[in-house]
């Protein structure tokens, strides 16, 4: 792979990514809500991407990570004089610290990382439908013990008073960090060992690769970056538990999916588009113009058409929008083009 | 969580064998075979995890309490639950699982991850967050005393159904041609098709019998769970799926068994639990999951393979 071809792999999302903030950045404050969201989801999705698209194990637990930095900077983040009165039971060290914006961040991402790296040691023995299982047990473990452990957060509550720092800027440039992140990680010795372990197992193994240890490393990371993108969501929503449990895993596979698992282009299109798609989806239910007409949908229809586009896509191209492949400009010329190609055969 | 193997060991131990939990745990473990059964089935046959099977049986509980909300008789509700749930399955079988047949597992597992989500939101949109109620076999719910232990009628109405259904299965399994084709099917589809074994003859009647058992699954959980909500039964799909792999997914019998064994140890730790730990019991039972499957990854109730396969 020539270095500039490879420079397209980042910079093809990353323009996609500012494109879509620049575009946020003209738009209504009560528009603006939407891109924010949706650059946000692209933190998620890329984070997920880093674990299932280069090693082709599916994780159904990535969104207890995403939760537990939903809580580290929740929690740490509320003013201190606010939280006898939303979280009394809170543990001593975790009521009397407050930490500022960005530091919130890196410990939603460091808690989150450190929760998957503790979670896959044993875990990431596992292959197939055993780690779904395992993977989705965890999630399971970890939504219930935080919607009923008072003394680390707010249990069943909504999160409240913690300061609204997510803004178009923060959301664009935590959806690039994650996207860099990714990139460097796959472009790496690590991540093509990975890529090696998910083509052809027994290959990878007989040329020396430990598929435990570069899983291991590949799930730490991406739960990092999920804690990241949950640190970076609790400063944008008041969210609760049931926020981050099935609805939220089953909509960033579906992103993941529709736009192509196995390249960080797809993650990035897919998380967009769908983002799009539902937002549309979401105004729609509140009626919306199009065309100088008026159309409203009925409340639940978002949900509707997502998970039917999923299994749709999933029917038709099971590789997703992308194939999952990454950005090519040569290849977008080619079909753009097919007449060029021929003369240059 | 402290104090769990605190003074309370002993009582804790001691109410796991009390006969009421014991049978009411049984009562649980019976219905989440029969569900392991209906999964298992579809996988083994078509080697794809059904994650949408909850919303079979939701569908089918929906179906009864639109019978019940009518006033229809019984027999009339349960006949509409079995066309809704018989319907939706083959349909289910030809628009998503057929075209999807040759796809690897993960692909197919979230496909109907998918279908899940559609169906729930479908009922979300049709009949609200509150959903129905079906009433009309309530009067199964009432207890009997035997002794000192109070038995719900429909815990033995679900002993006993799942020991015909099982039985009906194993004969039509081991006695029929079909049930011949099916065997064939799930060690090895493609060498049984080679060999004259209808596809997708083989495929739709494995769907079919395991819509069956959801229907009936549908019409003893809504016993037990008047309340009909979109999200109906999917909390018991999600351990029952958790319940078939612990037990092992490659045997239908092994996947019998960890359904059971699953519901049974979920009873006995709804029994057995004290109150304030109770809220914790998916932990626990999650925590097993967990614990099994790394020490049996390929399930516990399975014969070792020896070495690994197609290296």
């Amino acid at each position: 792979m020539s270095g500039s071809r490879a420079v397209q792999h980042v910079l093809a999302p990353a323009a996609l990514v500012v494109a879509a903030a620049l575009l946020g950045s003209t738009v209504s404050r009560s528009t603006e809500i939407y891109f924010i969201s949706a650059l946000v989801s692209v933190s998620v999705v890329v984070a997920l991407y880093t674990f299932v698209g280069n090693s082709g194990v599916l994780s159904f637990g990535h969104i207890s990570f995403f939760a537990v930095g939903v809580w580290a900077a929740g929690v740490l983040s509320v003013p201190a004089e606010e939280k006898p009165a939303t979280m009394p039971y809170l543990f001593d060290f975790l009521s009397s610290t407050t930490v500022g914006n960005v530091p919130s961040l890196a410990i939603a991402a460091a808690a989150g990382g450190a929760f998957a790296l503790l979670v896959g040691l044993p875990l990431m023995r596992l292959s197939g439908l055993a780690a779904g299982i395992a993977t989705f047990a965890v999630l399971g473990i970890t939504n219930n013990i935080l919607r009923y452990y008072e003394k680390i957060g707010p249990g069943l509550n909504t999160f409240s008073s913690v300061p609204e720092t997510t803004d178009l800027f923060q959301a664009t440039v935590g959806a690039l960090l994650a996207i860099v992140a990714a990139f460097a990680y796959q472009r790496s010795r690590f991540g093509r060992q990975l890529r090696a372990t998910r083509e052809d197992p027994p290959a990878a193994r007989a040329v020396g690769i430990s598929i435990y240890r570069q899983r291991l490393g590949a799930f730490a990371l991406s739960g990092f970056l999920a804690g990241f993108a949950g640190g970076l969501y609790v400063h944008f929503l008041p969210i609760n538990a049931d926020a981050v449990y099935l609805d939220l895993t089953f909509i960033t596979l579906a992103m993941l999916v529709i736009g192509g698992a196995t390249s960080l282009w797809g993650a990035v299109v897919g998380a967009l588009a769908v983002s799009a798609l539902d937002s549309f989806l979401a105004s729609a239910e509140n009626g919306v113009d199009v065309l100088g007409r008026t159309i409203e949908v009925p409340s639940g229809t978002r949900i509707v058409v997502v998970s039917a586009l999923m299994a749709l896509v999933l029917i038709l191209r099971p590789n997703g929008l992308t194939g999952g492949r990454e950005f090519s400009f040569e290849r977008l010329a080619r079909r753009l083009h097919p007449a060029a190609q021929e003369a240059a055969r | 969580m402290t104090g769990l193997l605190g003074s309370g060991t002993t009582d804790f131990v001691g109410d796991a064998l009390d006969l009421q939990v014991q049978v009411d745990a049984i009562g649980l473990g019976a219905v989440f075979a029969l569900m392991a059964v209906g999964i298992g089935l579809v996988f083994g046959v078509l080697r794809l995890v059904n994650f949408a099977y909850g919303q079979l049986i939701m569908a089918g509980a929906f179906a009864l309490a639109f019978a019940s909300d009518r006033d229809w008789p019984v027999g009339l509700g349960i006949a509409l639950c079995f066309g809704v749930v018989l319907a939706l399955s083959l349909a289910m079988e030809r628009v998503v699982f057929r075209p999807l047949r040759t796809q690897s597992g993960a692909v197919m597992l979230i496909a109907t991850f998918a279908v899940s989500f559609l169906l729930q939101s479908i009922a979300l949109l049709w009949f609200g967050p509150l959903g129905k109620t079906a009433t009309s076999l309530v009067a199964l719910n009432r207890p009997v005393s035997v002794g000192d232990v109070e038995i719900r009628k429909i815990t033995v109405v679900a002993i006993v159904t799942t020991a015909i259904c099982l039985a009906l299965l194993v004969l039509l399994l081991n006695r029929t041609s079909i049930g011949l084709h099916m065997r064939a099917a799930s060690m090895d589809f493609s060498t049984a098709r080679l060999l004259g074994v209808r596809a997708n003859m083989v495929s739709g009647v494995a769907v079919l019998i395991s819509g069956v058992l959801a229907a009936v699954v549908a019409v003893m959980l809504t016993v037990q769970y008047p309340t009909v909500t979109p999200t109906f039964a999917l909390q018991e799909t999600i351990i029952v799926l958790a319940g078939v792999v612990v037990g092992g997914m490659t045997r239908l019998l092994s996947a019998t068994l960890g359904g059971f064994l699953i519901g049974y140890v979920s009873g006995l730790l709804g029994g057995a639990l004290p109150t304030a730990q109770s809220q914790y019991l998916p932990s626990f039972l999650f925590g097993l999951v967990i614990l099994v499957l790394l020490v049996r990854p390929d399930g516990l109730f399975t014969r070792h393979r020896g070495l690994v396969e197609r290296v």
